[in-house]
């Protein structure tokens, strides 16, 4: 890795998700030189994983695509996956930053033909999938993975398995002798990407995700319903396969509530606006969405997008925030409340239940590599004192990907900003 | 002049402010949301006329009488359910203890509420001295309603009696005197002094 250049006038991308990708595109188009850090083996982040977009209810690969290509086009841009920065030290125009390499063990040679899968046996949890299903100790980690190259896991290797990918391989592309790395590198601004993860669903007890097999995320209904996931794109419900036709959505799963994430994840009423779609066109005849909400935040340009939702006669609206959750003998999961239009008891059973969990901060806000100004919900403050290290995307709140991108274009524009300084070019 | 019509006069139509200074953590009703989390996890839910949830809001919209002359608050049994999963903390239980204290400081409680007979019943056998005396709470409670349904509330469960003999949490000989904290009489100085505080305090408030 010594034939990485960097000086105070390169900008350092830390998370390849979208908003990741839009900063360091942004700015080595406009001819800066940029380092992009991405913890997985490939780009793509949480968007990658998702089924459908809303608004316009295109598939993410579309949008990958495009930033694919533009990120293979452009000279001023290095990837580095399975890397993360473990250390910060500087200060704005000035930073060293040391990045530690995971061994991906396969090497530039690689052309993602995947013999090395077939031959291979030890399985594990999918993480593409969210464990939902299981996949090789030599893999690609998702189809539209970017770089298109296989990974053998780390817990192969030293055993037969890992011999056996190594003889498979036609192209000499297994390289079992790979070792752990850290690089130092110098960067002039820093923009921090690493975006969210789902909150813990197994944390909110009455709710019983830990319990009841048909109780889902979010998050894995998007897995489900995508025709690369766990069941091949049907929606079928977890304890038996059985169809899941009569599915009902809790808004606010964690979200908006002292005992959890305090703040308003502001996706995920839209996330279940179009998942109620997913299951409308999955089961046109005899689909039935309910969708148990305190109120519904469709934000500004969304209201059409809720409005057709609502035109839906398949699609009910229940005030209420669900109080607890049982099983029936079935398996179906019983919802149990009151809802506020009425103060009416309900007990209802649905096939499947999934929970609108919120979006919670991926990086630790104790585990930090450097000093940081991080709100109480543990997003990345804009604040002087951080010097030239901004926050990109869902690092800063909780965004859509138009918002992310958005912000993320005007993070690639303050660190173009300091390092134009640092060249003595800027103002 | 009596303390209801005063206060009415007082606050007028807002029930809210009134609730706030007066009922026992009552400046918590306003960051009520209306989620129905409190509403629907109460285990005697079914029971109350108006769940939490919807005494809060009719407090919000000025509906005094109908809150005030409730016996739902009279049904809390203190269980906290809804304290611990309320998303926005609100104490709950504390504030339905408040309405109902308040409610019978005016004087408008709804009569012949059994809890709140209970609660006086209770409160007056601990005074005596110090410790609640089980046997005479317990016959006290079965012969509420007279004589006869006493004896046969008394034989009903005859069985739970007996079995709080064996295990020491009631004896027989608690019917003449019984056992009791050593200085019952400082006890109830203590809440005397207490009482005084309160009654200052309420006198505050009602300025
Ligand atoms: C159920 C659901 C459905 C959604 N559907 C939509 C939708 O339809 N339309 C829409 O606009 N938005 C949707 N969203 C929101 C969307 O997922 C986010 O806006 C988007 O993922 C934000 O991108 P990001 O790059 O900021 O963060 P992420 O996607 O989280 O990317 C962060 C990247 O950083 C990497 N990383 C993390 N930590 C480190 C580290 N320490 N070092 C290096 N790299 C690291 C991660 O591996 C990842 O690649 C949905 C969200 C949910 C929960
Ligand atoms: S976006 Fe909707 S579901 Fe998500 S936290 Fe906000 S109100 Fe709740
Ligand atoms: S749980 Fe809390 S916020 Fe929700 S209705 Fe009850 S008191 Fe209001």
């Amino acid at each position: 890795m010594s034939d990485i250049v960097a000086s105070n006038e390169t900008i350092v991308v830390v998370g390849g998700g979208i908003s990741g990708m839009t900063s360091a595109l942004e700015a080595a188009e406009c001819g800066k030189q940029v380092i992009l850090i991405e913890k997985n083996a490939s780009l793509g982040g949480r968007v990658a994983q998702l089924h459908k977009y809303f608004p316009k209810m295109c598939h993410p690969t579309c949008g990958m695509e495009i930033n694919l290509q533009r990120a293979k086009r452009n000279r001023n841009l290095r990837i580095l996956t399975m890397a993360e920065v473990t250390e910060v030290t500087g200060e704005s125009g000035d930073y060293s930053l040391k990045v530690s390499l995971k061994p991906r063990y396969v090497n530039e040679n690689c052309t993602a033909c995947g013999e090395c899968e077939k031959a291979v046996e030890a399985e594990f949890d999918d993480e593409f999938n969210y464990g939902m299903s299981k996949r090789k100790g030599a893999y690609l980690p998702h189809n539209m993975a970017y770089p298109q190259r296989f990974v053998i896991d780390a817990n192969i290797i030293g055993t037969d398995d890992a011999t056996k990918a190594k003889e498979a391989c036609k192209y000499d592309a297994i390289d079992l002798d790979m070792q752990d790395e850290v690089i130092d590198l110098k960067a002039g601004a820093i923009i921090w990407a690493t975006g969210w993860q789902p909150y813990d669903a197994n944390k909110i007890q009455p709710y019983g995700y830990d319990r009841y097999e048909n109780v889902i995320t979010n998050v894995e209904f998007e897995r489900l319903m995508d025709p690369q996931g766990p069941t091949g794109g049907k929606l079928v419900r977890p304890s038996d396969g059985k169809e899941a036709k009569n599915v009902a959505f809790i808004q606010c799963a964690g979200s908006r509530d002292r005992n959890h994430l305090r703040h308003c994840s502001r996706i995920c009423c839209m996330a279940s606006l179009k998942q109620s779609k997913y299951v409308r066109s999955a089961y046109p005849e005899d689909g039935k969405v309910s969708i148990y909400y305190i109120d519904i935040r469709a934000i500004d340009r969304f209201e059409d997008f809720y409005k057709s939702v609502q035109d839906d006669e398949g699609v009910t609206f229940i005030k209420s925030k669900v109080a607890n959750i049982i099983k029936d003998k079935d398996d179906n999961p019983v919802l149990k409340g009151v809802d506020t239009e009425g103060y009416n008891r309900y007990e209802t059973p649905y096939d499947l239940v999934v929970l609108a969990t919120g979006m919670q901060p991926s990086v630790d806000q104790n585990a930090f590599p450097i000093d940081i100004v991080i709100n109480q919900d543990g997003f990345i403050e804009p604040d002087e004192s951080n010097g030239a290290i901004f926050a990109a995307g869902s690092t800063a709140d909780a965004l859509d990907v138009n918002r992310s991108v958005q912000h993320a274009t005007a993070a690639a524009l303050r660190a173009i900003q300091v390092v134009n300084k640092a060249a003595g070019t800027g103002a | 002049m009596s303390t209801n019509t005063a206060m009415v006069e007082k606050y007028r139509n807002n029930f809210l402010k009134e609730v706030e200074a007066n009922v026992e953590e009552g400046e918590w009703v306003k960051m009520c949301m209306q989620c129905g989390v409190c509403a629907g996890s109460c285990p005697l839910g079914n029971a109350w006329e108006h769940p939490p949830q919807e005494i809060f809001m009719m407090i919000r919209a000025g509906k005094r009488e109908d809150v005030l002359t409730s016996d739902s608050m009279w049904m809390c049994t203190s269980c906290y359910n809804c304290i611990v999963r309320c998303p926005r903390e609100l104490p709950i239980t504390h504030i339905m203890h408040g309405l109902a204290h308040y409610a019978k400081r005016l004087g408008i409680q709804p009569k012949g509420n059994p809890t709140q007979w209970f609660s006086e019943v209770f409160w007056n056998n601990m005074m005596k001295k110090g410790r609640v005396n089980e046997l005479k709470l317990g016959l006290s409670m079965y012969f509420k309603d007279g004589f006869v349904s006493g004896i046969k509330e008394s034989l009903k469960n005859a069985k739970l009696g007996m079995n709080m003999q064996k295990t020491k949490r009631m004896a027989p000989m608690e019917f003449f005197g019984g056992h009791g904290v050593k200085n019952p009489g400082d006890l109830q100085k203590i809440i005397k002094k207490a009482q005084e505080l309160e009654a200052a305090r309420i006198e505050e408030h009602g300025k």
